[in-house]
């Protein structure tokens, strides 16, 4: 009989942990002390491993601050790389806990994939790159080319779309990878690579003479990236969703990497600043987090602007102007949420 | 020695009677068996409600909204995920049947040079096959597709056989024919001639059967298939149109066009399951008593007719059922199309149709009922053909 009680416990375990999963995100990460975080298998300035195995790039740094916010250290990430087909699928297993992997928000994603976007941290477009060699000025020349595209991506759907709108014909060569398009692309299976702009910067950036390669100026799509979450935990996402808004909000009111702390530890004059913080106000504690959450999050990777001009700025080997994800007063589109 | 008195306990007792026990064994399994699964499908369920999504295959009847390169039926992006799905499959068994053929006849030739007196020849099939059976076929495959698009050169200075048949990193291109109206006299002419020549055969086996005497059954019937409707079609007036590939822009416009997706996966299939039948072919043959090759050459029967009358026809039962577990892996290796961008079903709606609707348990289970299929089917037309060439015994 005790073979038999200890055979029942085990499958009444079983059961337990296949509902567990549907127990509150944060107590999830939290108890597992370690925030998993899913991201591209490697798109360099986006999320790539460096020389020593330790990720790096603009979807990397938001993963450590959402960790700095909920686990106090911003190491406390174990990253989840993934193609763009497996990314939604592993989200949705619980296979990670949040998503920051150039993904555009759409509304059969947000709806049909039951994915929550938090708000959008890089706005981008969908472009053309082609040898210089080649002698293209213009996506509409394009007709009869081939035409490496990432499969699993919006960028796929766009590119039929704009190819039937024109009424020009192409031959699609799916690929699974940035790193495989890359391949097929040097080798000149297809003549063109399309993905978002940034991620053209990125694989331009790899060549040996980035400059025998040009970007065409047509981008033919809206691609506003963004994390997500799985839909159902609202206070998850609340989380995540306000992370994102802080580091925003943090660059706007130049709060930085190197005083983010200081400010935390003494009540200044300025009000929003020390909401922000944490050093007035219970901002942190009606997210289910401590007073610090903000301000260890920008300590961790910097504002939002820190983390663009590290990771894919202008003195970066991307060399991606702010253009659109400028601050909503200096000429661009971001406009966070206030913090109060 | 104690022998288990007999207990007065109508459980115990049941329990030692070994038919009973049976009984009772069986049932638990099965009990178990059934309840694992219900266990994983409930689980499924459960879940896919937590996170609010149902199963539904509706979505098969929207549009697609992405483009396949390669299509044997009409397809646009304005297609539905269902007709996307008919395209991946008909590519996947495209890619199956020329693989299955190609390693058959692979396979029976290194079958053959496995068993030959001459050194090299043997020596060549035997460093082949272990070389090829040893590596795993997703490396041939990435092998293969490597060398096609970077060894070859691109469009503009593709190879060129007499302005009609054109070769490069984009693949094969062959001119493709238009059938003019007239055509279907020639096609009729053709299948007149496959009628006659099976009438042929059986009548001239007949006839050697009842006299001895010999027709020339070979050449009549080729003559029949192949040379007849050959003169029609000249007589006609060549009733068939060729669209010649032709270099415009950044590739050729017209023909047809075998991708190096295609090429690739297809040798690579093919000589990765041609070392394996290799070896199957040399065992069948090896099966064989020798004596009845010194008996058919003591009647004074040549060399090929004893292959083809009194070795083959016996190897070909030990050889037909691992044969088949053969062409079964080929089709289901077949899905390592995904490696390299081949559209077939895996990437069709396994894959693009999959992650843009979102629908994992759905398609996945259509790729599961699909290949389940494709095997069932395989075997069914092997096993078919294994039963008729059993010895019949009388």
């Amino acid at each position: 009989m005790k073979l038999i009680n200890k055979v029942l416990t085990g499958v009444a375990l079983t059961a337990m942990t296949a509902t567990a999963a549907q127990a509150s995100t944060l107590e999830d990460v939290r108890a597992a002390d370690e925030l998993k975080c899913i991201v591209t298998t490697g798109l360099a300035g986006f999320a790539a491993p460096d020389a020593n195995g330790r990720w790096e790039g603009f979807d990397a740094d938001f993963c450590r601050a959402v960790a700095a916010a909920v686990l106090g250290d911003g190491d406390k990430v174990q990253f989840v790389p993934t193609t763009g087909k497996t990314r939604f699928t592993m989200l949705n297993s619980g296979e990670g806990d949040i998503l920051f992997r150039n993904t555009t928000e759409t509304l059969s994603r947000d709806a049909d994939l039951k994915l929550s976007f938090l708000p959008v941290n890089f706005y981008d477009g969908q472009g053309f790159m082609v040898p210089a060699s080649l002698g293209v000025s213009s996506a509409t020349e394009l007709d009869g080319a081939s035409v490496c595209i990432q499969t699993g991506t919006t960028t796929e759907l766009n590119l039929a779309d704009y190819f039937r709108t024109n009424g020009i014909s192409y031959e699609p060569v799916p690929i699974e990878t940035n790193e495989e398009g890359f391949t097929n692309y040097v080798a000149g299976r297809c003549d063109v690579y399309t993905t978002d702009a940034s991620g053209l910067a990125s694989t331009r950036a790899k060549f040996d003479d980035p400059t025998q390669h040009v970007v065409l100026p047509e981008i033919i799509s809206k691609e506003p990236l963004g994390g997500a979450v799985r839909h159902g935990d609202d206070e998850w996402f609340d989380i995540g969703k306000w992370v994102v808004n802080a580091l925003i909000n943090a660059e706007e009111m130049g709060v930085t990497q190197a005083n983010a702390m200081n400010l935390a530890a003494n009540v200044g004059n300025n009000p929003s600043i020390n909401r922000l913080v944490g050093s007035e106000g219970n901002m942190g504690e009606m997210l289910g987090l401590d007073a610090k959450w903000a301000a260890r999050a920008i300590a961790q990777g910097g504002n939002y602007g820190e983390i663009y001009e590290r990771n894919v700025g202008p003195n970066t080997p991307l060399q991606i102007e702010r253009g659109l994800n400028a601050l909503w007063n200096k000429g661009g589109v971001l406009y966070a949420a206030p913090i109060r | 020695m104690s022998t288990p008195t007999p207990s007065t306990n109508p459980l115990l007792r049941a329990w030692y009677d070994k038919e009973t026990r049976s009984i009772i064994v069986q049932i638990i399994a099965a009990a178990l068996i059934l309840s694992f699964f219900a266990y994983i499908i409930n689980n499924a369920v459960v879940n896919l409600a937590a996170i609010g999504k149902d199963i539904s295959f509706n979505f098969l009847w929207q549009n697609a909204s992405y483009d396949i390169n390669q299509h044997l039926i009409e397809y646009s992006s304005t297609s539905n995920h269902f007709t996307a799905m008919i395209v991946g499959l008909i590519n996947t068994l495209l890619v199956a049947a020329a693989g299955i053929v190609l390693a058959t006849m692979l396979g029976f030739m290194l079958g053959v040079m496995r068993l030959s007196n001459n050194w090299l020849t043997q020596k060549i099939a035997y460093v082949y096959i272990e070389y090829v059976r040893n590596v795993p076929v997703l490396l041939h495959i990435l092998l293969l597709h490597g060398l096609i698009i970077n060894a070859l050169p691109r469009p503009k200075g593709s190879y060129n056989f007499g302005d009609t048949f054109f070769l490069n990193n984009r693949g094969f291109q062959m001119p493709s024919p238009e059938f003019q109206s007239l055509f279907w006299i020639v096609g009729a002419f053709v299948v007149a001639g496959i009628a006659f020549a099976w009438w042929f055969s059986r009548h001239a086996q007949k006839v050697q059967d009842e006299t001895g005497k010999a027709y020339p059954v070979a050449m009549i019937n080729i003559a029949a298939i192949v040379l007849l409707p050959f003169a029609v079609y000249f007589v006609l007036g060549s009733p068939i149109e060729w669209d010649v590939p032709a270099l415009k822009g950044f590739n050729f416009k017209g023909g047809i066009v075998v991708r190096p997706e295609f090429i690739a996966l297809w040798l690579a299939l093919s000589f990765y399951t041609a070392a394996f039948i290799g070896e199957i072919v040399r065992a069948g043959i090896v099966a064989i008593n020798h004596g009845q090759t010194e008996a058919a050459q003591a009647l004074g029967i040549s060399n090929s007719r004893t292959l083809k009358l009194v070795v083959i026809p016996q190897a070909l039962r030990v050889i037909i059922p691992p044969l088949t577990s053969q062409y079964l892996n080929l089709a289901k290796n077949s899905s390592l199309a995904l490696a390299i961008g081949y559209m077939d079903i895996v990437a069709t709606i396994g894959g693009i149709s999959l992650n843009q609707t979102g629908r994992e348990m759905e398609c996945m289970l259509i790729v599961m009922a699909i290949y389940l299929a494709i095997s069932l089917l395989i075997s069914t037309v092997m096993n078919w053909y294994n039963n008729r060439i059993q010895l019949v015994e009388r």
